[in-house]
């Protein structure tokens, strides 16, 4: 194996950057990874890009030949569910390692250094490789009085993340909090969560919501950027159309019970047991754009829809205040009280107004007018 | 109606009516299938059927048929006769208007006896439509941009992109459901009010929505 390493050590490349000298497909030699199951990484990675199969040779080839770079995670208010997610990726023996390979420089969960030794790593990593490393963001930003109620290493997160990803080649926001403030930011949001869109402003960003975020997805974020060079198509949220082009409800396997009239009306029932659409349960599919039908979690083994339980619409901005209550239809109107759906309160109306009008015209049976003598109009 | 006589008028043009009545339609077939789509029960007996989808292109497709009605109508307010002038749905903005609402108020409050006669529009009522004009836009609004989801970055999705920053898809579903609410209270008013001044004004109020032709105490210049 050292053998090999030394050998497949290449001479310093026009960057000089040292350690990154490796190409991808090098390491993952090193690793043990055979060129099989390389060549089968590349083409799952071109499905989850919506690629055409015809591109598969194509990732390949660039990731034979691409230098790794530099790559550091940043940890705010969040629960490193993310983290755990990539950690326990389903396609560790290639997918894992490329982020691995990547994410090394810094990683507050899963790096070894502790301590002053590794704020030495990242202002390494972010002072040398200036405006070409790429930075991941998980959680949120506290905003409020200065951002004092995030600190790392006596640092706000405001702080470290307008230094890191300000001088960062592109970031990318992993999870709902890093993308769009997610449960810190909702209501009341003590804190003054927000995504990092909007903690650093004009840096370039990619949002991967998600709670977590599907680790598939960031390895085919990354690997898009290695073969083409550059940052994914996006939507008017910041996310990559290839993992949120479309609307879970359309690409939903539960869809055509949903068309046929097929409901599951209460947990376990016989609709429940049948697989039928959990439309009425409160699935949020119908408002929330993520490939989670499509792409799947843990090997594509499932997600929550296949597993019997709705969509919660963990991928889209303020989730947990507009897709609350979660297995209802309707968020509640408010100023109202908790069990008042815009139902019930629009048959109140209509039963009130109408009782008001049958009183009205009751007392108009009643009255004696006067006939007009001439209209008051030209 | 005692000694004098009244004039017939017309008033309401054609497209006027039409749009009238392609409303009431579109807006009664788009409550019940909305109705069933916000709060279905299980009609399907087998996946193969079509049921819910069938009942949505019925709601979508009178949608499209009560967006060229409102269209229509407003496009309308500016090349018809003035009692279909958009003047008359800003009756607040001039002294007579606001006097005439005033009177209307108090007729209809019991405060006054004296019927007040109008020979178009009474500026309480189109001061509702007005009202109501900006609920369809809404409704229209709400509900093309949650059609539009199913086509991301198609041509419609891209023109109501302002909605997707306005609203949340769950705030654009609440705002459609309210709206609708608050139409069906409007239509109890005006079904009433309509029926109310075609019994007190004797001016065929009701039936010059199908004719064009209201009775007036004073003849037309």
């Amino acid at each position: 194996m050292s053998d090999q390493k030394n050998n497949d050590v290449p001479e310093k490349t026009e960057q000089g950057l040292g350690k990154t000298e490796y190409s991808v497909s090098e390491i993952l030699k090193q690793r043990g990874v055979s060129r099989r199951d390389f060549l089968k990484f590349c083409t799952a990675m071109t499905a989850a890009l919506s690629l055409p199969a015809s591109f598969a040779p194509s990732v390949a080839q660039a990731l034979d030949e691409v230098k790794r770079p530099t790559l550091v995670w940043l940890e705010f208010q969040d629960c490193a569910g993310d983290t755990e997610a990539l950690l326990r990726a389903a396609n560790p023996t290639v997918g894992e390692i490329i982020l691995d390979i990547l994410s090394v420089d810094y990683h507050e969960t899963i790096m070894a250094a502790a301590g002053h030794q590794a704020e030495e790593a990242l202002e390494k990593a972010i002072t040398t490789y200036k405006g070409k490393y790429l930075c991941v963001v998980e959680g949120s930003i506290s905003m409020k009085d200065g951002g004092v109620y995030g600190c790392t290493s006596g640092k706000t997160h405001l702080e470290t993340a307008r230094r890191v990803c300000g001088g960062a080649l592109a970031t990318i926001a992993i999870g709902t909090c890093a993308s769009y403030g997610g449960i810190p930011a909702a209501v009341p949001n003590p804190t003054g969560a927000v995504g990092v869109r909007d903690a650093v402003p004009g840096a370039t960003i990619i949002n991967l919501p998600g709670c977590p975020c599907n680790a598939d997805n960031l390895t085919a974020t990354v690997v898009y950027y290695l073969v083409f060079g550059k940052i994914p198509a996006m939507d008017s949220k910041g996310r990559p159309l290839f993992a949120y082009g479309k609307r879970i409800h359309d690409n939903c396997e539960r869809r055509p019970h949903f068309d046929a009239g097929q409901y599951v009306e209460h947990w376990g029932d016989d609709a429940h047991r049948k697989g039928f659409c959990l439309y009425k349960m409160g699935c949020k599919g119908p408002a929330t754009f993520h490939n989670c039908p499509t792409q799947r979690y843990n090997e594509k083994t499932s997600w929550p829809v296949g597993s019997g339980h709705g969509c919660a619409g963990c991928s889209e901005p303020q989730f947990w205040d507009t897709m609350s209550p979660l297995y209802h239809r309707l968020p509640n109107v408010p100023g109202f009280g908790i069990e008042a759906t815009a139902d019930k309160i629009g048959l109140g109306l209509v039963a009130g107004a109408a009782a008001a009008f049958a009183v009205h015209g009751a007392l108009n049976a009643l009255r004696k007018d006067k006939e007009p003598e001439e209209t008051k109009e030209g | 109606m005692s000694e004098s006589c009244k004039f017939k008028c017309y008033i309401w043009e054609l497209p006027v009516r039409w749009c009238h009545w392609v409303n009431v339609l579109s807006i009664v077939t788009l409550a019940v299938t909305g109705f069933f789509i916000g709060t279905p029960f299980s009609f399907g007996s087998s996946a193969s059927d079509f049921t819910m989808g069938w009942i949505r292109f019925v709601h979508f497709t009178a949608a499209y048929a009560f967006v060229v009605s409102v269209l229509s109508r407003i496009i309308w307010s500016f090349i018809g006769n003035k009692y279909a002038g958009w003047r008359e749905f800003l009756p607040f903005l001039t002294v007579s208007g606001r006097e005439k609402m005033v009177r209307m108020f108090r007729y209809y409050m019991f405060m006054d006896k004296e019927v007040p006669e109008t020979i178009g529009h009474n500026p309480l009522a189109t001061t509702a439509y007005l009202a109501l004009f900006l609920l369809y836009i809404l409704m229209i609004l709400t509900g093309f941009s949650l059609y539009a989801e199913h086509a991301p970055g198609g041509l419609m999705h891209r023109t109501l992109g302002f909605m997707y920053a306005l609203f949340s898809a769950q705030g654009m579903r609440l705002a459609h459901h309210i709206s609708m609410w608050l139409i069906f209270g409007f239509v109890i008013n005006h079904i009433y009010s309509a029926w109310l001044m075609d019994i007190k004004e004797r001016g065929s109020e009701i039936s010059s929505m199908f004719s064009g032709y209201k009775f007036t105490v004073k003849k037309e210049k």
